[in-house]
């Protein structure tokens, strides 16, 4: 029987609820002792000295890191994954909260009183603490998607158009800087064995860990072990190689013994990325049937020193392919500021680029006086616009239709204002939602035993989506075993190489790879004819324990011949107190379509949590940073808001079938991004259709709609 | 979190002779001390746990309700007479933090809670409340949450409790105990306006306690209201939240008790609102009259001008809702 396809309960959610899941710091390694990173007050300028004799003369204090007495790291290292600064490498202070000291003792209160105590001395310099004052220093990003593409594109002729054009929009949309978040902090417990380093570490990537850690040491790859079998949510921020990870390691070096160093919830607000601030620039145009002529999105995000490294939030992507329009131009500019480096956080580019996108084609509609699902429709792309190549598969058509029956989309009152209950306006509104299909070459492991059990080994890692899970029932369909029977290991470097856990690309990529190693078993077995023969009754038959293979898996011709996206329709109910302007969500229906589901449980869970990510985007998130130094106000999650059970309605998450087997051999499209990409702008076009107030800032707050 | 003695006694005249050391602090929930000590902002030498002292229990009669100081949220919110005589109290602490906190947390210490306000609660910034003379960044900074009523200069931090508000409004009573005895004060009085000391909150003495708080039975408590407004739908500290008796005869209003919290430095009583209410009939233009002079007084910082406009409409809604 097929386990592909089945709604699976997790093989390790007895581990997790019963706290047998090992996380980073949790793993026990005798002779541990403990770092506490100590971080700036300032927001630019340079240390000129320390004060470290009260904090050094503390119980328990075995030594204090800084500028002048760090390991020199080798700082050449060019690995994306690699973040290079600030690793106490020179005195320079970059932003408020940068890493400055680490306090090394026996126990971790010692290390956190003693960091509390060190005392240092600056040179300041005058911060720039926010993007928006500067906006005429945008520049080109010098690298952007790490040289994949240029920053900009254009077909048509846009400008043009839009002056010729009966219905325009010209409009702004700002999103917030959000931080990830996620449950568990970064952390990390590193030991030296003579030159060989091994860590325990919080990570979307073990191998881009491996890799960076071996580079920044000097020493060889083969000679750094990255363990990780579970992680606590990542969401972009754990999948680079940031600081406290290398620090953890260079302070293990220094001090000749193991060391954990776990980030605080606090210093988590400039320890590893963050969703950067944008200001996207709309210009649309339509013809009076509502035919899309013009669309220009110019988008500058905020970034921080560019010593530290680059990130430009891909804003514009969506705009190039979602719609079919002939004159389109795209455009991305990077805004330097004293802020640490932003990075990836779920849906990057995409989820702050379709809020503007998805309000503008709002507001078009609205313009032009058409229902916006039909506006949408009748600008549908049969193909990819952009790169004019077919879609992998595309069943966008699909989601809008089941999407809207199963919202009521069709009792839709036009104007705005329209529905209310006692104080309340209710409104509804829609966004479409697509994100890439991203693949990397994989590797795995696979053994059959004549017990007929199976062990599969693979250097991926568990964001807590359910990896482990999948890959069991990936393995088990194609080697004709029990789920129950397959035995699946990750999470440690010694594994065959697996890529980052980004870009939603974890089941197309490693899935493959098991798969064909499942089947270069089977070869290894299978003679002409028995086929059909279980995989354990061929080993006895042939008398043998066990029979292993590797293999890789990448993709080929498939990627240039196709354009490959997954898709959804996003549908809200919102209500407006219309006195008091609380905003909740009350309603909400997601259609989806992720190619083919390996696992509708989890992958609705999934769904699920993108559109609470969504909700939290769209009304919540927002990290505040002090206007005079750079610092953040509200690095914590009692102020730094995030959706709580009572913030979220029923969410009903519909998976689209669609069978296609071109993106990857599992047809996987990838789900663990798409969900929340238009959450925000179906929040807010229905927050418009409540009370007519279109909001073009997130998140949307009661002030704005006080009128 | 710096290294402190702790100390547990087993009464209050034990707790009341621990608290005299210098350095010495009272602990009771802890929900927010603790929160205060990892992050360096209170630094004791010496924590008195309340524990085993007593002092949690719940008496209500036909005169009045009586609240151990350490009493737990939960209990003072699932309690039948405090349900029937008090609702605005039980709504406060049903709209307070979370279920967790809720059985955690006692009447005394939500009373004595610190602010909210990041700079504040971070001592990587400058804040006259922590550290006396070192500025406020807030009057000028991320100054959204911050009170538009009783600031000063020196602070504009708001008093964050939801039940300090309701007890505000239905005129409760504080008893204190120290060394040198009891006294009762009135909640009004307990609590100082920040001026050029915003470090000193109440006007607790050193070593001085809370030991119960007293609210009187009336028909405005019988018929009172607690309306909460706030980004999130739950564990989020007000944004604007407004506590409303009304006792009417008739359809006529004998007395309004008005108070409002996330505006000002300390639970905010609304004076004129009450008197533009007494005597008048129970109607929504009264209502409207009375409301929009809520914010008199108000001045209101850079990102949270709309906190007035707010206030006036909360202030608008309770009073419908306690007289609906």
């Amino acid at each position: 029987m097929a386990f592909i396809g089945q709604g699976l309960d997790r093989v390790d959610g007895r581990l997790k609820v019963t706290g047998g899941a090992q996380y980073a710091a949790e793993f026990r390694v005798p002779d541990l002792v403990h770092a506490v990173l100590v971080q700036s007050t300032i927001g630019a300028g340079a240390i000129t000295g320390f004060s470290l004799a009260a904090a050094q003369s503390m119980p328990g204090v075995l030594t204090i890191i800084t500028p002048e007495n760090a390991l020199k790291l080798h700082a050449e290292s060019n690995l994306p994954q690699a973040i290079r600064a600030p690793l106490l490498q020179d005195m320079d202070v970059h932003y408020n909260g940068q890493h400055v000291a680490v306090v090394v003792a026996e126990a971790l209160e010692q290390a956190d009183a003693a960091a509390a105590r060190v005392r240092v001395q600056y040179r300041r310099d005058e911060p720039i603490t926010s993007m928006d004052a500067v906006l005429d220093q945008a520049y080109l990003p010098k690298s952007f998607r790490n040289g994949e593409r240029p920053a900009d594109s254009r077909r048509g002729d846009p400008d043009g158009a839009f002056t010729a054009a009966q219905v325009k929009l010209d409009a702004v949309y700002v999103t917030p800087i959000e931080h990830h978040n996620p449950m568990e902090p970064h952390a990390t417990i590193a030991r030296w064995d003579g030159n060989q380093l091994t860590v325990w570490t919080a990570t979307q990537g073990i191998s881009g860990t491996q890799q960076s850690l071996a580079a920044l040491f000097g020493i060889d790859p083969k000679d750094v072990r990255v363990i990780c079998p579970y992680v606590g949510g990542g969401f972009g921020c754990k999948g680079n190689t940031w600081p406290p990870a290398t620090l953890a390691a260079m302070a293990a070096k220094l001090v000749g013994r193991p060391v954990k160093l776990a980030v605080t919830r606090a210093q988590m607000f400039t320890s590893n990325g963050y969703r950067p601030r944008t200001v996207q620039s709309l210009r649309f145009a339509a013809d009076q049937q509502g035919h899309l002529v013009s669309m220009r999105h110019d988008g500058i995000s905020q970034m921080s020193q560019p010593v530290l490294g680059e990130f430009a939030e891909p804003v514009g992507l969506a705009t190039e392919m979602l719609y079919a329009c002939p004159n389109v131009a795209v455009t991305h500019r990077l805004v330097a500021t004293n802020a640490p480096l932003p990075t990836y956080m779920r849906a990057p580019g995409e989820a702050s680029g379709n809020f503007a996108l998805e309000s503008a084609i709002d507001e078009l509609a609205v313009a032009l006086k058409q229902n916006p699902l039909d506006f949408r429709m009748r600008n549908y792309a049969e193909q990819d616009p952009h790169e004019n190549k077919p879609f992998a598969s595309k069943a966008l058509r699909e989601c809008y239709r089941q999407g809207a029956e199963a919202f009521g989309w069709s009792r839709r009152p036009s104007e705005p204002r329209a529905m209310r209950d006692g104080n309340v306006l209710i409104g509804w509104g829609m966004a479409t939602s697509t994100y890439p299909t991203h693949r990397m070459a994989a590797n795995a492991y696979v053994r059959v035993n004549a017990d007929g059990t199976a062990l599969v080994q693979v250097g991926t890692q568990d964001l807590g989506t359910g990896t482990y899970t999948v890959m069991s029932q990936i393995a088990a369909d194609e080697l004709g075993l029990p789920v129950q029977r397959i035995h699946l290991e990750l999470g440690d470097s010694r594994f065959p190489h697996a890529p980052v856990s980004g870009g939603s690309m974890t089941v197309a990529s490693v899935g493959p790879a098991i798969k064909t190693a499942c089947q270069a078993v089977r070869a290894k077995l299978s003679n002409d004819g028995d086929t059909n023969v279980a995989l354990p009754e061929l080993l006895a038959r042939r008398n043998m324990p066990s029979v292993e293979a590797s293999s890789e898996a990448k993709s080929g011709e498939e990627q240039k011949r196709y354009s490959m996206h997954a898709f959804g329709a996003q549908f809200a109910e919102v209500r407006v107190d219309a006195d008091l302007g609380e905003i909740r969500v009350s309603r909400y229906v997601g259609a989806f379509d992720g190619g083919r589901i390996i696992n509708t449980k989890t992958a609705r869970s999934q769904l699920i949590g993108g559109i609470v990510f969504g909700i939290g985007m769209a009304l919540l998130e927002e990290t505040h940073v002090d206007g005079e130094t750079g610092r953040v106000v509200n690095a914590n999650v009692s102020e730094y808001l995030m959706p709580v059970n009572a913030d979220i309605p029923d969410i009903q998450a519909i998976l689209v079938p669609n069978d296609e087997l071109v993106s990857n051999s599992l047809g996987a499209k990838g789900i663990g991004e798409l969900p929340m990409v238009g959450v925000a702008a179906a929040v807010a076009n229905a927050v418009y259709h409540a009370t007519g107030v279109r909001v073009r800032k997130l998140p949307i707050r009661i002030e704005d709609l006080l009128v | 979190m710096q290294a402190f003695h702790l100390s547990q006694p087993n009464s209050l005249d034990a707790a009341l002779a621990a608290a005299r050391s210098h350095g010495a602090k009272f602990i009771a929930g802890g929900t927010d001390l603790m929160q205060l000590l990892k992050d360096n902002i209170e630094v004791p030498t010496e924590l008195v746990d309340l524990e085993r002292v007593g002092l949690s229990s719940i008496q209500a009669d036909a005169s009045e309700l009586r609240l151990g100081a350490m009493a737990r949220m939960s209990d003072a919110a699932v309690h039948p007479d405090v349900r029937a005589g008090w609702p605005a109290i039980v709504q406060a602490l049903e709209a307070s933090a979370s279920p967790q906190v809720r059985n955690m947390g006692t009447i005394g210490g939500n009373l004595l809670q610190r602010t909210r306000c990041g700079y504040f609660r971070d001592t990587g910034f400058a804040c006259n409340k922590r550290e006396p003379g070192s500025g406020c960044p807030a009057i000028a900074g991320e100054n959204r949450l911050m009170a538009i009523l009783g600031g000063s200069d020196h602070c504009i931090a708001t008093h964050p409790s939801d039940l300090a508000v309701a007890l505000t409004a239905l005129d409760a009573m504080v008893t204190l105990h120290g060394i040198n005895g009891e006294r009762r004060v009135p909640i009004a009085d307990f609590y100082r306006l920040p001026a050029d000391t915003p470090h000193i909150e109440t006007i607790l003495q050193p070593g001085e306690m809370i030991t119960a708080v007293t609210v009187r039975a009336s028909g405005a408590a019988r018929n009172s209201h607690y309306l909460k407004l706030r980004d999130r739908a739950s564990f989020e500290f007000a944004l604007v939240s407004v506590a409303v008796g009304l006792d009417q005869r008739d359809g006529v209003i004998e007395h309004a008790l008005l108070a409002a919290g996330g505006v000002g430095t300390r639970p905010w009583r609304l004076p004129q609102v009450e008197a533009a209410l007494r005597g008048k009939a129970l109607e929504d233009a009264v209502f409207g009259d009375a409301s929009s002079i809520a914010a008199g007084g108000a001045s209101p910082a850079q990102q949270n001008g709309f906190k007035r406009i707010l206030l006036q409409r909360a202030v608008f809604r309770a009073l419908q809702m306690a007289s609906a």
